[in-house]
């Protein structure tokens, strides 16, 4: 029904754009989608070379390096030596991007966008104003996060998650004067904006599929977005109030987060608030951030993964079961970042079991890939690639993080070396991994252009290569106890060289994986926007896939999706290599035959 | 300069040359009819088989390091609970290595075996109930071992400390550690950040120290004006004052009238016999040094913001929290001499650092540890003096000698 009104409404949409309203203030949410992509790619970029910027630092302290002084100037490099302060924002800065403005913004923005109205079957999104409002806000928050690089006292320097009271007082540390309003108010920007994004996907994924498209025949992509969007309509107003309130700490003087402190030789009046509190809050956002950050991958590597082993996904139901599960879980175990804060121990156990609890969706879905890979006839994409790489970083990074989980364990590694290897392969590669699977899988869709495959593979194996390069030795920096966001190490040779030795030898390793990592990404930048514009003509279903955005030439921007009626469909979207058969791929539009099970 | 413009360069001319690459590429694909849509065998083979080949190179890796790098860095743990936690820790380490090896190795195996070849045709499987049952139920056992296991550390390494414990305070600011031994009577002095003032910085609170305090808010001193001073300013026509300058000394005198009151309602519930608790602690500014064998109970406190307080040799974090009081208690069993011999590292020491993000000199953030042995802590001891100045160590000696030796043995005989 509401397909049929949208239809209606659509009849009278065929007017010439203009510019403005074609490619910048569109309604249209494939071209959304791909001003997503681009700002997250912009993003990406910066929050890559801020890295490379402090890797420099690690593997090579207090040695002068011209392209530091190139990039920073002589305010927070003089004679090319990274200022000690700046490289806590660089570090901070780093974190926020990429957690916020590549992988929730980049990864779930894109992507939902793209294929939800084209995979369920809808002419757009329930709301095509509020998409367009949902990227400005995105694009607004980006400049403002950006512009705080460039305030006079730095930007905000107490770490992605700033926490108070070093995030309150500008005593403390001086990123937290001007550069931490800008990043509260950014954040603000940022959560209005993922929250009204959330909000119309859920709408349509509920309202706007279809005929025949039950959720049981959704693309797990669908699946995953939808969960998403749920979990982060859930969770982000807690991280806006978290926000909220240590505003008005900052500038109103109210004591929330802060009590009982001298700083600076001034005594504060701030008597009775809790730091504590506003770790609560702000990992009842950061935890199910990560699943916010990961589900959409784990969605498309399903994708990816049944279309290219030309096999159904092992698991249909499991997988999406598994997917609610850790949905679920994601808002019941926040307090494990929280085990040595000073957390009552016997909370801290509550959140050892339900975080160890997460390990068995995890593990159901690990094996579902690996037998959906068993007995396949796997064809290499660049996108299989990647999404063959998210699986083995999403088992290398998910391993780690049963020690993690283990309060008794994490006291040694909390907030060490250890913990950021773990994040990084775990949400960190995976993620980018199922971005970039998404990218090269649905290129042909959102551009009409082929990629280029050798270029793919090149970029897939020095990524892999120099991810793993980079994030196995640091978990043995981690393991030797070297605290993490410290500007150098030289500490260690005051107790115990030896381990100083080995921490110098291993960052130095891991920086120029990371630079060879850096320079990989030119591999994809380079084919991404010059297949937009010179790559060979994509045909209609270039990986002979079965869902529906397959099914339509509305490649270009344009409302309405498919020209003519809406498709219908007849089966789930995994029936590849059925027996009985003429094609390893049948197509959702396609009814069953007489005497056919569905799956 | 020079290197700038080296930098643009290989820039430029990696651009160019992968630019060359694809118009190769691309006319051989005119010329070959090739398309991107479909990945010719040569293609597929090559992956497969980089499938395996970075399986590999991925296990070497991993195996160097822990060969190289696995055992350097922390060293034994040197306490009790440490201990536990190793073994625990070793135990999970192997459960998750295993773990790592097998998934990884079914995926690269699959993904190089299972590639497409011609004339095979993919094996429709889409479930299989029993199969689905075994990996959910296979995890959740091996997890509840886990989480058993680990709670049960947990609940060793958290529980509340007993009588036996001698209580240390460890005080942190932006950018050092203070220690504040209870002294004899293993009480510490009371405090209260109120009462920190350049005399005072630990904010420990006597009835002195409240007077000080008190008289500082009323009367004030050279450089700092009190109640008195700020109020005469203020009614002093012949001083003329901006309305700027008003407001800030207005501002100052209400704020200093609050903590005057406040000050003054602490000194009137205050129990002059609480000083001497305060009056033995013992308070070292550079390094904490322990009893091999000790008991200890540590408090941590904060000056300004969140610090950690991480002893990586201990196995012990926790955190600082300003306005609150954290706990951590522990036992350590070797002394800084002999963990240089099980270390072979003349150069070894313990260490206080700070783990949680403090400013701009966090990663400097130190104090040195040290595990004494019975004779030699009461050496030391005898060097130290107590807050209000008198001797740390009074009366018998050898006494106390006897009991440290006790102590000590304890841990050498298990």
């Amino acid at each position: 029904m509401a397909a049929a009104a949208q239809e209606a409404i659509h009849e009278h949409d065929h007017h010439e754009e203009s510019f403005v309203s074609k490619y910048i203030f569109s309604y249209d949410h494939k071209m959304i989608g791909k001003q997503f992509l681009l700002a997250a790619i912009f993003m990406g970029v910066v929050g890559m070379m801020l890295s490379v910027f402090f890797r420099i630092q690690l593997a090579w302290p207090g040695e002068s390096s011209d392209l530091l002084n190139m990039f920073l100037g002589d305010r927070w490099a003089p004679e090319g030596i990274l200022n000690q302060d700046m490289y806590l924002g660089l570090v901070t800065i780093h974190g926020t991007i990429m957690v916020f403005f590549v992988l929730t913004g980049g990864l779930s923005g894109t992507f939902s966008n793209v294929l939800i109205p084209l995979q369920i079957g809808a002419r757009d999104m329930a709301s095509g104003f509020i998409n367009m409002m949902s990227f400005w806000l995105f694009c607004i928050s980006s400049i403002i996060m950006l512009a705080s690089l460039f305030v006079e006292s730095g930007p905000a320097m107490s770490g992605w998650t700033v926490y108070p009271p070093l995030s309150a007082l500008p005593q403390a540390v001086s990123g937290s004067g001007l550069g931490m309003t800008l990043w509260l108010i950014s954040l603000t920007i940022f959560i209005a904006s993922s929250l009204i994004g959330s909000l119309n996907y859920i709408a349509t994924i509920v309202n706007l599929r279809t005929k025949g498209l039950k959720m049981t025949r959704m693309p797990l992509t669908i699946w995953a977005f939808l969960i998403t969007a749920i979990v982060g309509v859930l969770s982000f107003p807690v991280l806006l109030s978290a926000a909220l309130l240590l505003f008005m700490d900052r500038v109103m003087g109210t004591s929330f987060f802060l009590s009982d402190i001298i700083v600076g030789g001034e005594m504060l009046d701030n008597v009775g608030g809790s730091p504590i509190l506003y770790q609560h809050l702000f990992w009842f956002l950061g935890h199910p951030e990560v699943y916010i950050v990961l589900l959409p991958a784990l969605g498309i590597s399903s994708e990816v993964i049944s279309t290219n082993s030309r096999k159904p996904i092992f698991g249909y139901r499991a997988m999406i079961g598994s997917l609610l599960a850790i949905g679920f879980l994601s808002f019941i175990v926040w307090a494990h970042h929280m085990f040595v804060s000073g957390m009552d121990p016997f909370l801290g156990s509550v959140f050892v079991f339900t975080t160890l609890l997460i390990a068995i969706p995890s593990a159901v879905k690990v094996f579902n890939y690996l037998t959906t890979l068993w007995k396949g006839s796997i064809v290499f994409t660049p996108a299989m690639l990647f999404a063959i790489g998210l699986v083995s970083t999403f088992i290398s990074g998910g391993v780690t993080g049963i020690i993690l989980a283990d309060s008794a364990l994490d006291i040694q590694v909390h907030d060490t070396y250890f913990v950021v290897a773990h994040f990084h392969v775990v949400m960190g590669l995976s993620a980018i991994f199922g971005m970039f699977a998404g990218v090269y899988h649905w290129f042909p869709k959102m551009y009409g252009k082929m990629m280029n495959n050798r270029l793919g593979y090149a970029h897939f194996w020095t990524t892999i290569v120099s991810g793993y390069g980079v994030f196995l030795p640091m978990h043995f920096v981690g393991l030797g106890g070297t605290p993490r966001r410290y500007y150098d190490n030289s500490i260690f040779d005051t107790f115990n060289p030896s381990a100083g030795e080995m921490v110098l030898d291993l960052n130095i390793i891991i920086t120029v994986f990371a630079i060879i990592g850096a320079f990989g990404q030119v591999f994809f930048f380079f084919n991404f926007f010059y297949s937009i514009f010179r790559g060979p003509k994509a045909p209609l279903n270039p990986w002979r896939s079965n869902t529906l955005e397959w099914t339509t030439p509305t490649i270009l921007p344009g409302h309405g999706n498919w020209p003519g009626a809406l498709p219908e469909v007849h089966r789930w979207p995994y029936d590849y290599s059925k027996p009985g058969a003429e094609e390893d791929f049948i197509p959702q539009t396609v009814p069953l035959q007489p005497g056919e099970e569905e799956h | 300069m020079g290197s700038k413009l080296i930098i643009i360069l290989v820039i430029i001319f990696g651009v160019l040359a992968i630019a060359q690459l694809v118009r190769v590429n691309e006319l051989t694909a005119k010329a070959t009819k090739r398309k991107e849509e479909e990945i010719p065998e040569s293609e597929n083979k090559f992956n497969a088989n980089m499938m395996l080949a970075f399986m590999i190179s991925l296990y070497a890796g991993f195996i160097w390091l822990m060969l190289k790098y696995g055992h350097v860095g922390l060293g034994p743990a040197a306490s009790v609970h440490g201990q536990e936690i190793d073994w625990l820790f070793n135990l999970n380490w192997i459960i998750v290595i295993a773990v790592f090896f097998l998934t990884n190795s079914l995926l690269f195996i699959f993904a190089w075996k299972y590639s497409r070849k011609p004339g095979v045709k993919a094996y429709y499987y889409a479930h299989d109930n029993k199969l689905e049952m075994v990996w959910t139920v296979i995890p959740a056992a091996v997890l509840s071992v886990i989480i058993i296991l680990g709670l049960r550390t947990w609940n060793e390494t958290t529980a509340r400390a007993g009588a036996e414990y001698e209580d240390i305070e460890i005080f942190a600011y932006q950018f050092a550690w203070t220690a504040r031994y209870s002294g004899m009577n293993n009480e510490l002095g009371k405090f209260d950040y109120k009462l920190t003032t350049a005399e005072n910085p630990y904010a420990i609170m006597t009835k002195a120290n409240i007077d000080r305090s008190l008289s500082l808010m009323k009367v004030g001193e050279p450089g700092q004006s009190g109640i008195k001073m700020i109020e005469d300013k203020l009614n002093d026509r012949s001083i003329m004052l901006s309305s700027k300058e008003r407001k800030a000394l207005e501002v100052d005198l209400g704020r200093k009238e609050r903590m005057s009151r406040m000050l003054s309602a602490m000194s009137i519930t205050y129990a002059d016999s609480l000083d001497e608790f305060a009056n033995d602690d013992v308070i070292l500014e550079d390094s904490l040094v322990l009893l091999k064998g000790q008991k200890y109970n540590l408090s941590f406190r904060s000056k300004d913001v969140i610090h950690s307080a991480y002893f990586p040799q201990f196995r012990m974090q926790m955190n600082t929290v300003p306005g609150m009081l954290t706990y951590f208690k522990f036992q350590p069993i070797y002394t800084t001499d002999e963990m240089k011999r099980m270390m072979d590292n003349s150069e070894f020491e313990y260490a206080l650092l700070c783990n949680k993000i403090c400013g701009g000199s966090h990663y400097r953030m130190k104090m040195s540890v040290k595990v004494l042995g019975p004779k030699e802590y009461l050496e030391w001891q005898k060097t130290k003096s107590t807050y209000d100045g008198t001797p740390w160590i009074e009366g018998d000696e050898s006494k106390l000698l006897e009991h440290y030796e006790s102590i000590a043995n304890r841990i050498e005989e298990n």
